[in-house]
């Protein structure tokens, strides 16, 4: 104590304990927000109507001035739309493209990209809940066709089938995403929830097709995202430097590789030490 | 300026003396520190010799990772027996040829000699001794005046290559048959992978199904599919199809097609035109197929025109129609040819439009 007391005439001293109580007082506050405001996501499961009035009033802010008042779209004088209607996408859309980040998007291109959301997750339920009341669309799934730690070893098999035949044309064999024309793109899958894939197959996000669940039933979608997984968890066998694509892999050889050998030959061809003295 | 040349050039007045410049000779040698100092003679010596006992260490190190380490184990999320092997090989062969080039560049005599260049070709004697005997064999086997026993061997040996051709042909199949597949009036349409059939219902706007025919799959009551197993590659590869669903008034159908659809569902052949890639990268916004290996890229909206990349012919549709149980199925097979391009592509073409 004497430590403390010796410097209470610190000229540090005010500041410090400033930092300190207003410190306390957000870890105050952070607790109580939880404790108090913490059963409202008891609800999260079910869709309200105050759901509905909170996400219409999100939707006005941030998503009416491309979608629309009424979410009806925004058609542009050449036939296009400045924002495509929302009407009957339903909630698994919404959760995806809020979810992501992609929407709302930062700038018009060619294709909106992932970024890290604007939205909370209550907030994104909430606007996800009001444009599902706009008209039937695809719901989002189902916590057990996202359990993919439930897949068997023959269920990431077959997800595998599924995926070579229908995802790997854009999304690369073991979904490291690839180009498209015009500055598009398929995204790479490393990092993605499994409710975002799911979503993303069941909805067809930009230029993705849509896989519906009579075509392709939900528990397939559960093996595709379970072999997704699976290919992502596996290790590096290449080494250190790998699985960054053949053109990572290209400059690594080019710049280290060549570039070492170079560093070698210098070596051997260097004119070393000589000294006047003779022996 | 050019009669200068020429006048100088002739009387060779301005050709330079035999030797301009005198040899200057090599330089005078100098030495290195470890030929002066035997005590940096001493640490060259060690330095090559710790190495070479390096790498002999790193070689018996290999051979007990070999053993010691799983095959599975990860260290940081890369193979730890790729690592332990790769390091200790690579280091050791590495390490050798360090110790071979320190011990050339520290230890090994370095004096600068000269050894002159010679022409490449063999002595004249020997040259001449050679086409001579050469000669002497020409006109001990009487070829020179027996040009009929030359000419018939020239010519066996040219048909011997006869042989060799129908042998070669051997060595696989030639591109054949490719005019018809295994598609057939009423065969459903089913969804690839899991063999189910599709209803038009099934399908949302925007939507890829790839499918194939319902023969590769066993049907209600099959034990096996009727083409299976090995049987099946061939003709899997050529009757791959995809299937699409459009806007209908986005589809501007040619002429006699226009019924080969369903509510904007249209079925296109998953083999390109251009070198038989397999597609199925749908934009659903823009209609576009784009082929992934050589960037051909055709309008579905359009009959399957090219619109961009090597490929010349259009992706061949399957017309559609649904059977009495409201299934997609085929109404024909392709009548154009799919698959990729050949050089009898147009006669086969013909010969196929004559028959249907």
């Amino acid at each position: 104590m004497r430590t403390l007391s010796t410097r209470r005439r610190h000229r540090l001293a005010g500041p410090a304990v400033l930092l300190l109580g207003l410190l306390a007082a957000a870890a105050v506050y952070a607790v109580v927000q939880y404790a108090v405001l913490s059963p409202a996501t008891a609800e999260t499961d079910t869709v309200s109507a105050r759901d509905v009035e909170a996400g219409q009033e999100l939707f006005l802010v941030g998503c009416a001035s491309c979608h629309g008042v009424n979410a009806q779209g925004i058609d542009t004088r050449q036939g296009g739309n400045y924002g495509p209607p929302l009407i009957g996408v339903g909630a698994a859309s919404v959760d995806f493209q809020v979810g992501t980040g992609r929407m709302p998007m930062a700038q018009s291109s060619q294709q909106a990209p992932r970024k890290a959301p604007d939205y909370t997750e209550e907030e994104t339920r909430q606007l996800a809940a009001y444009v599902a009341s706009l008209g039937p669309g695809p719901a989002i799934p189902e916590e057990r066709w996202l359990d993919y730690a439930a897949a068997t070893e023959e269920d990431v098999t077959r997800g595998g089938e599924f995926f070579r035949t229908n995802c790997t044309a854009c999304h690369n064999s073991v979904g490291a995403g690839g180009a498209l024309p015009s500055g598009r793109y398929a995204p790479q899958l490393d990092g993605v929830s499994a409710r975002h894939i799911y979503q993303a197959m069941l909805t067809g996000p930009q230029q993705m097709p849509s896989f519906s669940d009579e075509v392709i039933s939900p528990e397939d979608k559960r093996n595709v995202i379970a072999y997704i997984k699976a290919v992502q968890d596996e290790p590096s066998y290449g080494g250190v430097g790998g699985r960054l694509g053949p053109v990572v892999d290209g400059i690594y050889v080019w710049i280290v590789g060549i570039g070492g050998l170079v560093l070698f030959a210098i070596w051997i061809g260097a004119h070393g030490a000589r000294v006047k003295k003779k022996s | 300026m050019s009669d200068d040349l020429d006048k100088s050039g002739r009387d060779g007045e301005n050709l330079p003396a035999a030797d301009p410049i005198a040899d200057p000779g090599l330089p005078e040698h100098q030495w290195r520190p470890t030929d002066v100092d035997p005590a940096q003679e001493r640490r060259a010596e060690r330095q090559v010799t710790g190495m070479f006992l390096t790498a002999a260490l790193l070689f018996v190190l290999f051979v007990v990772a070999y053993f010691a380490v799983e095959v599975d184990a990860i260290i940081f999320d890369y193979s730890a027996s790729n690592i332990a092997l790769g390091v200790t090989l690579g280091g050791g062969l590495l390490l050798i040829g360090m110790g071979i080039i320190q011990w050339a560049k520290k230890l090994m005599a370095d004096h600068e000699m000269v050894e002159m260049r010679h022409p490449a070709a063999s002595s004249k004697e020997d040259r001449e001794a050679v086409m001579k005997d050469i000669n002497a064999g020409i006109e001990e086997s009487t070829l020179g005046r027996r040009p009929m026993i030359r000419n018939s061997l020239l010519l066996s040996l040219g048909a011997l290559a006869a042989p060799s051709v129908v042998l070669l042909r051997d060595l696989g199949p030639l591109p054949y048959d490719q005019e018809s597949t295994v598609w057939e009036p009423g065969m459903r349409v089913v969804n690839d992978v899991s063999g189910l059939p599709i209803r038009p219902s099934e399908i949302e706007v925007g939507q890829l199904v790839n499918a194939q025919p319902a023969i590769f799959f066993p049907q209600d009551g099959e034990e096996e599919a009727e083409i299976s197993g090995h049987s099946q590659l061939a003709p899997k590869a050529k009757a791959a199809v995809i299937v699409v669903r459009m806007r209908p008034e986005d589809i501007t159908p040619e002429a006699g097609k226009e019924n080969w659809g369903i509510d904007g569902i249209l079925c296109f052949s998953k083999i390109c035109t251009h070198v038989g890639c397999p597609i199925s990268l749908w934009e659903r916004q823009t209609h576009h197929l784009l082929c992934p290996c050589h960037q051909s890229t055709y309008d579905l909206a359009d009959n399957g025109k090219v619109i961009f990349g090597p490929a010349h012919r259009p992706l061949p549709q399957l017309p559609l129609m649904l059977d009495s149980e409201g299934y997609l199925v085929a109404q024909s097979d392709f009548l154009d040819i799919q698959g990729p391009s050949y050089p009898e592509i147009a006669r086969h073409q013909e010969k196929l439009d004559s028959e249907s």
